[in-house]
């Protein structure tokens, strides 16, 4: 990489984060929660994105983990009366554990039936949330979620609760871009790539491949844990099958493997719905045609695109380098 | 002991109808390694577009007719030629998002154009009871359950006795050698696809009279043909169907006994057992894994 492309690139990443800061500033309160609630779901599916796009296992229970972390965050703070910082570590140590032993069926078989698994996993969390009215008050769901305190400021606001999102958000991203260049990273994408080849290589595939499960299934509580103070309410019904496989969705859709996909998947799965609302009852139909239309053009999702210009490119350069240095030769004496 | 009795035979009624999709479901896997998850949604349309022929004033026989051709056309060949064509090269799992994608848009499609509320549907078995040997029994489950089970012999029998059966089990094994032996490859796995077709129209005939047709059905039914296809054995026919009559009955028989609450848990608990300690499925044969 160039010297400039990379103060482009830093250029870049400043400008939107600083346009995440201000542009919303004077957003209403429904467009506020929109960018919220885009943050919540870009953390799940960066937690998705880790143990699918990074270490190549897929699991269709993501949603549950966000559930159990919303149901933890909930039950914690209006029942237990305690700071939603416990239950960010309850709902974390807890989804890690679940996730863990989750991850035992990926030892024994892999691909489509650890999906198998996972999603029947989901369906059943979904029956436990609705079922034991003692715990999550089932149907009824659990209202009135206090918004926290940070550092002595309240978040009750939309607009102080977004930043709260936001630096969230920034928190996790910081924390991933330094896990998927530590040694961990490099063994998990070792393991999607050639597992045998990675086991040879000393990697205890058996703990990575658990790991990566754990962790990506700990970021899902962390977004619950976002998720249960943004609505205030929760019930059962958001924490069902089809958030696990839009969650999926999101993360194909922006490319997995790539860091920037899950931003990208949850912003197209979040705001284009919202874009598409003039269309009115129409928009969840264009969105699916959409998400065909794109894994038709490109598998590996918008990331994917830009991947491939961008090798494209690079290639192209190198070959007119090779063909300038090819004809020195030949024109020299 | 008496009730038993009944659970069985309601149970084996949708079982046989779960067996139907979860065929078509296997067939899709084994010859084009589509994992449908637009499976429950493919049973769910065929009804909608009986009902559409009907309300131009069509009577039900030729309902059925055109609702079951207008399925081949859109849910095996439109399905194969403009969803899974273009994506089968790029592997299983983009292709399996995009049946997701699929399952979104048929919803909201038949929510927009048709109607967001439950319709009733008639029934091709005429209501009442028979005894049996001092029992009464459904005339509804029964037919369900004749017509389902000749169906199965019937593809059963294509599938072992016809050349084209043979030749589409040649395909499913292993392409490259079919292809080398003079099996035209392509042309079977469209038959699969319009097979495919045809069983989901025939289960959406039968279950929805039961259910009724709403845009919302496919996705119990689609899970619980799922986990019958997985639990049967997923790379087996024959798997499938007893699969599907397992996890009928099983769910008719956990709904009496277990809990109304957690009933839909049985079989998923099944699932996560067969997987654990049978990954290839009751009847499945052992997937060599690739690395």
């Amino acid at each position: 990489m160039t010297a400039t492309g990379k103060y482009l690139r830093i250029g870049l990443g400043v400008a939107v984060i600083a346009a995440l800061i201000i542009v919303p500033m004077n957003f209403n309160r429904y467009g506020l929660y929109i960018l919220s609630q885009w943050a919540v779901m870009t953390i799940a599916a960066m937690g998705l994105n880790l143990t699918l796009g990074y270490a190549g296992q897929v699991s269709l229970a993501q949603g549950a983990f966000v559930g159990i972390g919303a149901y933890a965050a909930a039950i914690m703070t209006t029942q237990g009366g305690m700071p939603l910082i416990a239950a960010l570590g309850v709902a974390i140590v807890l989804c890690f554990a679940i996730g863990w032993i989750l991850g035992y069926p990926a030892l024994r078989v892999q691909h489509h039936y650890l999906a198998f698994v996972t999603l029947a996993f989901s369906t059943l969390a979904f029956l436990v949330f609705r079922n034991e009215d003692w715990l999550t008050k089932g149907i009824y769901g659990i209202s009135n979620i206090p918004r926290p305190n940070v550092m002595g400021f309240a978040t009750n606001r939309p607009l102080p609760f977004y930043y709260f999102c936001l630096g969230s958000l920034g928190i996790v991203s910081l924390a991933m871009w330094w896990l998927i260049r530590s040694p961990w990273g490099r063994a998990f994408v070792a393991l999607r790539e050639n597992p045998v080849r990675a086991l040879s290589l000393g990697i205890d595939t058996r703990r990575y491949t658990l790991m990566a499960f754990a962790i990506g299934s700990a970021l899902g509580g962390v977004a619950g844990t976002l998720y249960a103070p943004l609505t205030q309410y929760i019930d059962p019904v958001p924490f069902n099958l089809s958030l696990s496989l839009d969650l999926l969705m999101m993360v194909i859709v922006g490319g997995s493997g790539f860091f920037f996909g899950p931003f990208l998947g949850a912003m197209i799965a979040v705001l284009l719905p919202e874009w598409l609302r003039f269309t009115q009852g129409y928009y969840l139909m264009l969105y699916a045609v959409a998400v065909m239309l794109l894994l038709i053009y490109s598998p590996t999702g918008i990331l994917g695109i830009l991947d491939r210009y961008l090798t494209e490119r690079r290639t192209k350069a190198a070959s007119a380098l090779r063909a300038v240095a090819k004809s020195r030769l030949e024109t020299a004496p | 002991m008496s009730n038993l009795l009944d659970l069985l035979v309601a149970g084996l009624a949708t079982g046989a109808i779960y067996a139907l999709v979860a065929v078509g479901f296997t067939l899709l896997w084994q010859t084009s390694q589509t994992i449908n998850f637009a499976q429950g949604e493919f049973v769910m349309l065929p009804a909608f577009l009986m009902l559409a022929v009907m309300h131009v004033g069509a009577p039900f026989w030729l309902a059925i007719l055109i609702g079951i051709l207008l399925s081949l056309l859109l849910l095996g060949l439109g399905f194969k030629l403009l969803l899974v064509d273009p994506m089968l090269r790029h592997g299983v799992l983009p292709l399996a998002i995009a049946t997701m994608a699929l399952a979104i848009g048929m919803k909201e499609a038949v929510k927009q154009f048709f109607s967001a509320e439950a319709s009733p549907f008639p029934s091709i078995v005429p209501a009442g009871d028979v005894s049996i040997l001092g029992r009464v029994v459904s005339l509804q489950s029964l037919g369900v359950l004749a017509l389902a089970i000749a169906v199965v012999i019937g593809l059963t029998m294509l599938l072992n006795r016809t050349s084209i059966g043979h030749q589409m089990q040649a395909t499913a094994q292993n392409p490259t050698v079919a292809r080398i032996i003079g099996v035209p490859v392509e042309r079977m796995i469209l038959m699969t696809f319009l097979i495919n077709a045809f069983l989901v129209a025939l289960a959406s005939l039968l279950i929805t009279p039961i259910y009724l047709a709403k845009f919302s059905s496919g996705e119990v039914l689609g899970q619980a043909a799922f986990i019958a296809a997985i639990v049967g054995g997923f790379n087996q026919v024959r798997g499938a169907i007893a699969g599907g009559l397992l996890i009928g009955v099983v769910d008719n028989l956990a709904a009496a006994y277990v809990s109304t609450q957690y009933r839909a848990a049985v079989p998923l608990i099944l699932l996560i057992v067969i997987i654990l300690f049978r990954p290839q499925g009751l009847l499945g044969r052992p997937e060599e894994r690739t690395v």
